[in-house]
């Protein structure tokens, strides 16, 4: 690094302090701007026809009088719109042996699942398209309906997609090591059946997007509630049939994604097909009911498991058969098998056992398709193993840290691969663990548990170890054929006052993306913080790039800021060196100034080489042209994937007369690398932990035999609720990736991908002296007490 | 056609005077007659909180009042609320703790933790935690936005005792 520097040691750096966001101000005066507050003229609505049931085939559809009803501007069927919108299959070529069918943006000749469109009524104003829906007469003749995941591969069960010849989607296989050998010589053997229920997102702001075909402009703009803005370019101008520069995606502001918000909806590629039909703007938002018909779920797998233990509580080998049901269509692009594989993957990573056997199948179903949701196959995996080391603990009489601590790969074994083949080439976890038994005094939670039960509260305390997939490389998508991309790059812009402007690749959802690149880029270009203005979220304005997910907004974009952040000091530099006749490796940028980097005397102000370089570059010395405008690419290459780690902690108390569960306290030590922002990273890791309560203990998108959704509004879907949830601690290793020289990892799926494993830990903990525990998710009272055989 | 009714209130310390459809909601008109596009509709359905407002002083949900409900009242978003610095330590609190992510839930957020702190000056963390318990954030984990709170009632007591 110049000058023998690190980025800690410069003498502006922002990175690691708890910087407020810069942006969030406008958020809480309410003046962001979310697709709905989007003005344009000429602005029509769509609403949408949506099956009512699982599966049937659309006989006819009766539209005269829907399009004689008032502000009604069109109404458009599938083969309609099937002629400007093409048809797409979610499959990858690294997944292999994935299969699904051609789904289109409004269904053509059946429809699949409860939600799915199949006609689209656009007209002046929202209500006017919903009762012009009303007056369309859809003579729908049902087939059978494939609901339940665990007969969905039985002969005599019809394939949804009959050119498929059944209903298995993808299916993968792996065994390492002598599984048999290990299981037949081990002292102890535990078998557990897993349920994780399905869920969804529930993001606050619902899916949005408004698409204005300007075709005398040649620009179809599009305002969208979304994670990947460049992905959706290409997607639309492929299934428009449009040249990628005539497309352009604006994010703006994002009421929360989690993965909900970086797939292909039918909803919204109709609502774009629709605005080039119409040669206007269109607008589509999702009112409740339809976001939890027609959102992607999440889980709804089933994992029978076991594990094998020597006398002394050391993990020999681990066995599993997962089952997962995606709905009727696997999503495009990224597809609806990368749950399961990453189950597979993931499942026992943090520990040292050398046999491991896992199977994964993933089947098709008629209920809302299922994608890739925060923390994707993390929570599941992390339950598998966790929850088999506690029977295995319970059964050896071992303390369920001490088997944890036992078990777990050392800290100084890295680099090193997981069970899986997994690439690992930093983590902590004994130092994570050790850090979380004194932050929760757990010795003496230990003695008040044991105090209490004598008094007959039934308390308890569960741990639960997790890795965690970050900085994903082109492995993750890019290899398979999906033009989503791994690298992203940051523009930096020094302007004549001396602030700067960065255009940046990844987004902003909340997170505080603009806020830690804000602070990269203050820190390698010496501008103080208040004079950098980030811009994100538009294909027009920023570099080329992936958008945000999968944990890489700060380890990957934060790297392309710092790059670019480090060439314009250079520049910068350079010219300030020319003018005041010094060496550049003399100077250095402090504060908004340059300096002499010895003494930090101010030189000149970099307001005065703004001057002079954008005003009077006659008088700059022959052969000098100011270069103030720098772009950076970062894409990682040394790994896969940037792993993390960490480790958490959940109390509980569990009434055993109604079922009910207390949450405590709750903590978590986990280790992102650098860590930019502790303000910003504490808070994620306690929104992601809340998230994973309410899968854990709340959230389900219940279906009847039917393959009806039972509960559509969010009086009826539980959400964690600030009343429910307890305090929440959490903390850092710092185990920096060599792969980048700013050394963050990801962190957005940490807290998610441990919590429900620590609290059913939890739980069980509290009702193994009596005899009871329970292994399916959602944990609700009435599990519970049909685990303890109350009911 | 759809009837409409006019309707007359106190918007923001503004006297305004419209003409609403019987069936659209206070939220929807604020949103789209009057530009106010800091009320965020979240489930239209009472539940996530996301469009509280006050009405004559109470927060209510604009997604469970009819627009013509609104007449003689007076009537306060996110916006008007800001403009006379009702809610600047809040919004202050809200910045320095990150009790906000998205930003969605966050007007919502805003108008209940104003009105608990008005009716209770020293909620303790349950307190609070009830108070809020109607308003949802699917972002942060809530214990950034129920320090935010306490900071707030901390420093209004701190300033009224000062100042007594």
């Amino acid at each position: 690094m110049s000058g023998g520097l690190t980025f800690l040691d410069r003498p502006n750096s922002y990175i690691g302090r708890s910087v407020p966001r810069p942006n969030a101000r406008r958020l809480l005066e309410g003046r962001g701007t979310f697709v709905d507050d989007v003005a344009v003229p000429r602005l029509a609505h769509v609403a949408f026809l949506r099956s009512p049931v699982a599966h049937a085939r659309i006989a006819a559809l009766h539209t005269a009088a829907a399009s004689a009803m008032p502000g009604v501007l069109a109404v458009v069927d599938g083969p309609a719109l099937a002629r400007v919108c093409a048809p797409w299959v979610g499959v990858l070529g690294h997944f292999k042996g994935l299969r699904s069918a051609p789904q289109h943006a409004l269904a053509v000749d059946r429809v699949t699942w409860v939600g799915e469109p199949f006609c689209a009524v656009v007209a002046r104003s929202r209500p006017e398209a919903e009762d012009a829906l009303a007056a369309i007469r859809a003579d729908l003749e049902p087939l059978p309906a494939v609901v339940d995941m665990e007969t969905a591969l039985d002969p005599g069960t019809p394939p949804i997609h009959p050119e498929l010849g059944d209903n298995l989607a993808f299916e993968r296989r792996l065994e390492v090591g002598d599984v048999e050998g290990a299981f037949r010589d081990a002292a102890l053997v535990v078998e557990e059946t897993f349920g994780f229920g399905r869920h969804t997102g529930v993001c606050l702001e619902p899916r949005a997007i408004l698409a204005d075909w300007n075709a005398a402009d040649g620009l179809l703009t599009v305002h969208h509630s979304f994670q990947a803005p460049h992905m959706m370019q290409d997607i639309l101008a492929k299934h428009l049939a449009l040249p990628e520069g005539a497309v352009r995606v604006i994010c703006r502001d994002v009421g929360g994604s989690f993965g909900i918000k970086v797939h292909i909806y039918p909803d919204e590629m109709a609502t774009c097909a629709l605005a080039l039909m119409l040669r206007r703007p269109v607008k589509f938002v999702a009112d409740r009911l339809e976001s939890f018909t027609s959102d992607i779920h999440a889980r709804d797998h089933r994992v029978t498991a076991r594990m094998a233990f020597s006398a002394e509580g050391d993990i020999l080998a681990l066995d599993m058969d997962d089952l997962t049901g995606i709905g009727p269509y696997s999503v495009y692009p990224r597809t609806s098998a990368v749950e399961a594989n990453q189950v597979v993957n993931l499942t026992g990573g943090p520990y040292r056992h050398g046999a491991y056997r896992a199977r994964a199948r993933v089947v098709l179903q008629n209920k809302a398709p299922t994608c890739q949701y925060r923390a994707v196959g993390h929570p599941i995996a992390t339950m598998v193993a966790e929850g088999l080391l506690d029977l295995g603990a319970a059964r050896l009489g071992l303390d369920p840290a001490a088997i944890r601590l036992r078990n777990v790969i050392p800290d100084d074994a890295y680099p090193c691969a997981g069970v899986s083949g997994i690439r690992l080439e930093k983590l902590s976890h004994q130092a994570a663990l050790a850090k979380l038994l004194a932050m929760m005094d757990y010795d003496a939670l230990r003695a008040e548990q044991a105090a209490l039960r004598r008094e007959g509260v039934h308390r308890g305390i569960g741990l639960s170890v997790f890795i965690e997939i970050t900085n994903p490389s082109a492995a993750f998508y890019g290899v398979g054929g999906a033009r989503i991309s791994a690298q992203d790059g940051c523009t930096i812009r020094l302007d004549p006052q001396g602030g700067v402007v960065a255009a940046i690749s990844v987004t902003e959802q909340g997170q505080g993306t603009e806020a830690v690149i804000a602070q990269v880029v203050a820190t390698a270009t010496g501008v103080p913080l208040g004079m950098v203005r980030v811009v994100s979220g538009d294909t027009q304005a920023t570099p080329y790039g992936g958008g945000t997910w999968a944990s890489r907004g700060a380890g990957i974009g934060g790297e392309a800021a710092w790059q670019a952040g480090k060439a314009l000091r250079a520049n910068v530099t350079a010219v300030a060196a020319a003018i005041l006749q010094a060496r550049a490796e003399t100077l250095d940028i402090r504060e908004g100034a340059i300096v002499d980097a010895a003494t930090g005397v101010e030189r000149m102000s970099l307001a005065e080489l703004g001057r002079i370089a954008y005003f009077r570059p006659d008088t700059l010395p022959a052969g000098v042209q100011p270069e103030f405008v720098v772009t950076r690419h970062y894409v990682p290459k040394d790994y896969p994937f940037a792993f993390t780690n960490g480790v958490q902690a959940s109390s509980v108390e569990v009434d055993v007369e109604t079922g009910f569960v207390r949450l405590l306290g709750h903590w978590c030590v986990e280790d992102c690398g650098t860590v930019l922002n502790p303000l910003l990273v504490d808070e994620q890791i306690r929104g992601g932990i809340v998230q994973g309560l309410g899968g854990a203990l709340f959230e389900h998108c219940l279906y009847d035999s039917e393959g009806q959704l039972l509960n559509g509004s969010m009086a009826d879907y539980l959400v964690p609720m600030a009343g429910e949830m307890p305090d929440i601690a959490v903390a850092h290793v710092v185990s920096a990736t060599a792969s980048s020289e700013i050394g963050a990892k990801g962190a957005g799926e940490a807290g998610t991908a441990g919590a429900p494993a620590a609290v059913v830990n939890a739980i069980n903990d509290a009702l193994r002296p009596l005899g009871a525990r329970v292994s399916r998710q959602p944990v609700t009272p009435e599990t519970i007490l049909e685990a303890l055989g109350a009911i | 056609m759809e009837r409409e009714h006019a309707v007359a209130f106190t918007l923001n310390g503004e006297r305004v005077a419209c003409r609403p459809a019987a069936r659209t909601h206070l939220g929807d008109l604020l949103r789209a007659e009057f530009g106010l596009t800091g009320v965020h509709l979240g489930c239209e359905h009472g539940v996530c909180g996301a469009c509280t407002i006050l009405v004559d002083g109470r927060a209510t949900r604009s997604c469970l009042m009819l627009a013509v409900q609104a007449n003689g009242t007076v009537v306060e978003t996110i916006e008007g609320l800001t403009e006379r610095g009702a809610v600047a330590d809040l919004q202050d609190a809200f910045h320095v703790r990150n009790a906000l992510q998205c930003g969605y839930c966050t007007p919502g957020m805003l108008v209940t933790a104003a009105e608990l702190l008005a009716e209770e000056a020293a909620p303790g963390r349950e307190a609070i935690r009830a108070a809020i318990g109607g308003n949802y954030c699917r972002c942060t984990g809530y214990h950034a936005i129920v320090d935010a709170i306490a900071a707030v009632a901390e420093g209004r007591a701190a300033r009224e005792g000062g100042g007594a």
